[in-house]
């Protein structure tokens, strides 16, 4: 009969380290997870305000890229109030809950423009 | 000696991470193939977005026979004389510029569901992890006696795809006599583009109302009452047309003689027009139908909604007016766009095992012209209804325009050269 040998360091390190490492693959998946549920939600508003929010340079469009996450995210719920008014954006707004109207701000305020 | 190995292992898996991270926003390690058929406003998106959405991880090749997009929206403005064919065509050099899609011209004959690729008209193979399909529509010539024969020799045009047939239509609207009669007929709902027949006949009557002012537009429609913003529609024809523009409804076509341009009703009396455009029964494209996707009254594809995979075919992801709707869905390129971005996030999930997003959204603006300037709009916004499994409009959104204005007009062109961009550059 053999006796057990203990884990030697070499086995526990590896085995640290796996777990470690498994943990890390696992949160960087749940971030680009996170990164593309929120990329895809703000990109619902790229027909019109352009891709990641760079709307075509000289079209009457607004660009949404770099701006105040503050100032968007108020505006973006006063259409969504109907404090503000608007030909089309109020009806989108009405579209989308207060918590995803601060997802998108944050996005956007973080591109440069 | 413990603590110490423990650091070192760590060191090693940091090391492999970032190597991992560097791999992955570099391109080198493709985490799929993705094949995308149709170079329209669902395709272009599903192309440049399973790029953005995989930091460029993922292979996508777009197959496409024509070497330009020539844009759908906008071209009843080319109609009209507002604009030109060069206005809505556009190139498709900013997908592989900007993006690194390999755009491939050729048209896909065959999909091979079973081995998993496409075979190309000449003569190449491709084979996919995941198929993106946005075939557009096809024609029911079937439907209309006539029809196709009248078509073929130029006599009867839809231009209901751009390209040839809206600059061939626009010529016949030129050599129009004053005083002739320039019909459009409506296939029943749904068919591409709900709104996209009475803005047309719109873009006409403002042209003739302009250059030919004795002439005629009637607009016959087998549909019970104007599909879609109604209300304005009718209130253009009334305000900006007085007698020029007659709306029949209920009327059903039966056939169609090229050589007269007259066409037959169910009931109704025969029409004669000098320009007829008749708009031909729809149906997904050739290549979803052929594939044997269109299992929704042998006529529209059913897809899962929350990828907009086929529920006839595993790994073939199907998108825009090829697709039986979901309530309140137009057939719209706005709407196909709104499906590509839906489709790659989960074609992208599904190559990370990741779960795919249980709450996906939609967004539709369809604006229509009503003469040069004024322009209307209806817009919708759609979520996924988990327990019915279908997208439903949000409760409280969307809506049609108060009244017609030049401020919409300068939107419409703002949305159709921001959209192109978010399809093509």
């Amino acid at each position: 009969m053999t006796k057990r040998r203990p884990p030697t360091a070499h086995a526990l390190g590896v085995g640290v380290a796996l777990a470690l490492s498994t943990l890390a693959t696992s949160a960087a998946a749940a971030s680009s997870l996170d990164q593309l549920r929120i990329r895809a939600l703000a990109a619902t508003c790229a027909q019109c305000h352009g891709t990641d929010g760079r709307a075509v340079p000289g079209s009457a469009m607004v660009g949404l890229a770099g701006m105040d996450r503050h100032h968007l995210q108020s505006q973006l719920l006063a259409f969504r109030a109907g404090t503000r008014s608007a030909t089309i954006m109020h009806q989108i707004m009405r579209g989308y809950s207060p918590e995803q109207i601060e997802a998108i701000s944050v996005y956007f305020s973080q591109l440069r423009p | 000696m413990q603590r110490r190995t423990i650091i070192k292992g760590l060191g090693a898996a940091g090391a492999a991470a970032t190597l991992g991270g560097c791999a992955s926003v570099g391109g080198t390690a493709s985490k799929g193939r993705v094949v995308v058929v149709g170079g329209g406003w669902g395709g272009t998106t599903a192309a440049k977005y399973t790029r953005l959405f995989s930091a460029n991880t993922v292979d996508v090749t777009l197959v496409e026979p024509n070497r330009q997009f020539v844009s759908c929206p906008i071209s009843n403005l080319v109609l009209g004389g507002m604009r030109t064919m060069a206005d809505i065509t556009h190139s498709y050099d900013g997908l592989v510029r900007n993006h690194g899609v390999r755009l491939v011209h050729d048209t896909v004959t065959v999909v091979d569901r079973g081995r998993k690729e496409v075979r190309l008209a000449g003569g190449q193979t491709l084979k996919y992890d995941k198929l993106v399909l946005s075939p557009g529509i096809d024609f029911m010539w079937d439907h209309t006696p006539g029809l196709q024969t009248a078509n073929a020799a130029g006599q009867v045009l839809h231009a209901w795809r751009p390209g040839a047939e809206t600059a061939a239509l626009r010529q016949q609207l030129e050599t129009m006599p004053d005083g002739g009669t320039y019909a459009i007929t409506i296939p029943l709902a749904p068919y591409r583009c709900p709104p996209g027949p009475y803005e047309r006949a719109c873009t006409v009557a403002a042209y003739l109302r302009r250059h030919k002012p004795r002439s005629k537009v009637l607009v016959i429609d087998e549909n019970p009452d104007v599909t879609s913003k109604p209300g304005l529609f009718k209130a253009a024809w009334r305000d900006l047309y007085p007698n020029m523009v007659e709306y029949r409804p209920l009327h059903r076509v039966v056939s169609v003689d090229g050589a007269t341009r007259t066409v037959n009703f169910e009931v109704h009396e025969p029409v004669r027009a000098d320009v007829l455009n008749v708009l031909p029964a729809m149906r997904a494209g050739r290549l979803a139908v052929d594939t044997g996707l269109a299992n929704a009254n042998d006529r529209w594809c059913h897809t899962h909604f929350l990828t907009f995979e086929s529920t006839a075919a595993s790994d073939i992801h199907v998108l825009g007016d090829a697709i039986q709707i979901a309530p309140g869905m137009p057939k719209s390129g706005h709407m196909a766009n709104s499906h590509a971005k839906v489709a790659a996030a989960a074609i992208i999930s599904m190559f990370n095992g990741w779960p795919v997003n249980p709450h996906p959204k939609l967004t539709n603006v369809c604006f229509s012209f009503l003469d040069e300037t004024h322009a209307v709009h209806i817009a919708s916004v759609h979520e996924y209804n988990t327990a019915e499994r279908t997208f439903r409009t949000v409760a409280g959104s969307g809506g049609v325009s108060d009244m017609r204005n030049d401020l919409q007009g300068i939107h419409t062109w703002a949305w159709a050269q921001n959209i192109w961009s978010d399809m093509l550059t």
